[in-house]
């Protein structure tokens, strides 16, 4: 009996559970999923659980209810990994693994104790992160009550986890406080360390454009250091200084602490691949899917699921002794809420910007790109069943992996 | 200035050919960036840089800088002010770090 070995049932992993439950011999095969939390979050959703739009219930099931029974799930937080062993040990019972395959799906983390002061006082009461449950919902209950004042969304290092969402919590903030009727005592700063709204430059000029009409006020190549207490301000590398009423941080993003420990991390836990096969660089039977790889793309549930047919093809292919195929082209794919029921969608990859156009069906759409439509936030709405759905149990989705130039005004 | 117009950059401003980098274009480039002297420091950066990525294809990111170099994260804004990565990048005569997806 042979192995295939998936860690992490998150979106990437729980995907590929499906896809090898379906695609190996039983008789041959047994396939297990290692996790160490019981519950599955629609991580996307996070987003707007400060402002009301989705409670905590919309964004949790359990994981069971996504991994096939043929497939093995065991819950334990993972000890070590020896790539060189071809084993995995748990911190339940000690267990070892021996496998054939492993998949790394273990994601990214954030960590607001890598900035100064971040953690220390006031922590999730006037200083939040929203890309955790707890963040999240603590920022609500924040929201319920707060008058105004100076609001400042920062960035800490890049990459991040979905490169949109500051800029979506941004839009949504403007629209919850107009709604709320306090936009005018609300001020918003949105400091970066980026040298504008986004990391590309045609969709940072478009997006650039929608922060200045909505008043917001852009600060660029802010580079955290440190947050003063004191003072109510975070301050940068260089000492600029900017204060804040309420701090809404994007911590420093990284891979999964069990990645260091097992020495197969970049110096941010990222596991490093080959950007376009997905296998690792130095174990051959190592393959990787989603944010706990280092290829250069966004760190987004829509890349794990563009990337998910190629390496199902390769891993598939070296079973049988055959090269990978070069065929991941870092597609991405983001829907961008902007607020007063409006979004709009970017489609990208490692050498194509997001450009205008229609989406999914050339000149058609329903969706627009690089514009502002209602037909976006929709998609997006929908996107929520079509993740629980669909996607999660590797369903096929109307689009080809890899995206198309078709529909684009280069 | 008549340096750089012997090699070819970026909308950018970023060198497109590592191999047409050499000293003197470094120090034109820094003072581009507004860096009047390149220091022993300066350069340690700059070689650390050049070596990772001869090594990897790409300019290194700030986290991969201070860890290979040993110099803090401040210090390394007081030497490159601004955004060291990317200065860093120009002056090593290298492409765009690419953290930024």
């Amino acid at each position: 009996m042979k192995t295939f070995l998936i860690l992490g049932a998150g979106t990437g992993g729980t995907m590929v559970a499906n896809k090898m439950a379906h695609e190996l011999d039983p008789q041959e095969w047994r396939v297990i999923i290692v996790d160490k939390f019981e519950t599955h979050y629609y991580q996307p959703g996070f987003l707007f659980i400060p402002f009301g739009i989705y409670s905590p219930g919309d964004v949790i099931k359990p994981k069971r209810d996504f991994i096939p029974h043929n497939v093995e799930f065991i819950l334990s937080d993972i000890e070590l990994i020896e790539p060189d062993k071809n084993r995995v040990v748990l911190t339940k019972e000690n267990k070892v693994i021996n496998y054939d395959y492993l998949v790394v799906s273990t994601g990214t983390q954030i960590h607001p104790d890598e900035t100064e002061g971040m953690t220390d006082d006031g922590w999730h009461e006037n200083k939040f992160d929203f890309y955790t449950i707890e963040g999240a919902t603590a920022l609500s209950r924040f929201f319920k009550f707060w008058k105004g004042g100076r609001m400042v969304l920062n960035i800490t290092e890049m990459p991040i986890k979905c490169p949109v969402a500051p800029l979506e919590f941004l839009f949504l903030a403007d629209w919850f406080f107009t709604e709320r009727g306090i936009r005018d005592n609300v001020e918003i700063v949105f400091a970066t360390p980026l040298d504008g709204a986004f990391t590309k430059p045609r969709a940072s000029a478009v997006l650039g454009d929608i922060l200045g009409q909505k008043g917001i006020n852009l600060v660029p190549d802010f580079n955290i250091g440190s947050v003063d207490n004191s003072k109510q301000a975070i301050v940068s590398w260089d000492e600029q200084e900017v204060e804040y009423d309420l701090l809404v941080t994007i911590p420093t993003n990284m891979g999964a602490e069990v990645i260091d420990r097992s020495g197969m991390g970049d110096e941010l836990n990222y596991v490093p691949i080959d950007k376009h096969t997905l296998q690792s660089d130095k174990w051959e039977n190592v393959w990787v899917i989603g944010d706990a790889g280092n290829a250069p793309t966004s760190k987004a549930g829509s890349v794990a699921h563009f990337m998910l047919d190629v390496l199902i093809d390769n891993i598939l292919r070296h079973m049988e002794g055959l090269d990978p195929l070069p065929k991941f082209d870092g597609h991405a794919n983001c829907y961008i809420e902007s607020g007063f029921e409006k979004g709009i969608l970017i489609d990208f990859n490692y050498d194509v910007e997001p450009l205008p156009g229609k989406f999914p069906l050339p000149g058609f759409g329903p969706f627009s790109l690089l514009k502002e439509s209602a037909a976006n936030h929709w998609g997006k709405m929908a996107f929520r069943w079509i993740y629980w759905n669909i996607l999660l149990k590797g369903g096929e989705m109307p689009f080809e992996s890899q995206m198309t130039m078709a529909g684009k005004w280069a | 200035m008549s340096l750089l117009e012997t090699v070819s950059l970026n909308e950018e401003g970023f060198m497109t050919d590592p191999n047409e980098w050499t000293k003197e274009v470094a120090v034109e480039m820094a003072s581009g960036e507004g860096i009047a002297e390149l220091t022993e420091d300066h350069w340690k950066i700059i070689e650390f840089c050049r070596e990772s990525a001869a090594d990897s294809g790409a300019a290194p990111t700030l986290r991969q800088i201070t860890k290979g170099t040993g110099i803090s994260t401040k210090e390394l804004f007081a030497l490159y002010p601004k955004g060291p990565a990317k200065k860093v990048a120009k002056v090593s005569g290298l492409g765009k770090p690419e953290g930024c997806v």
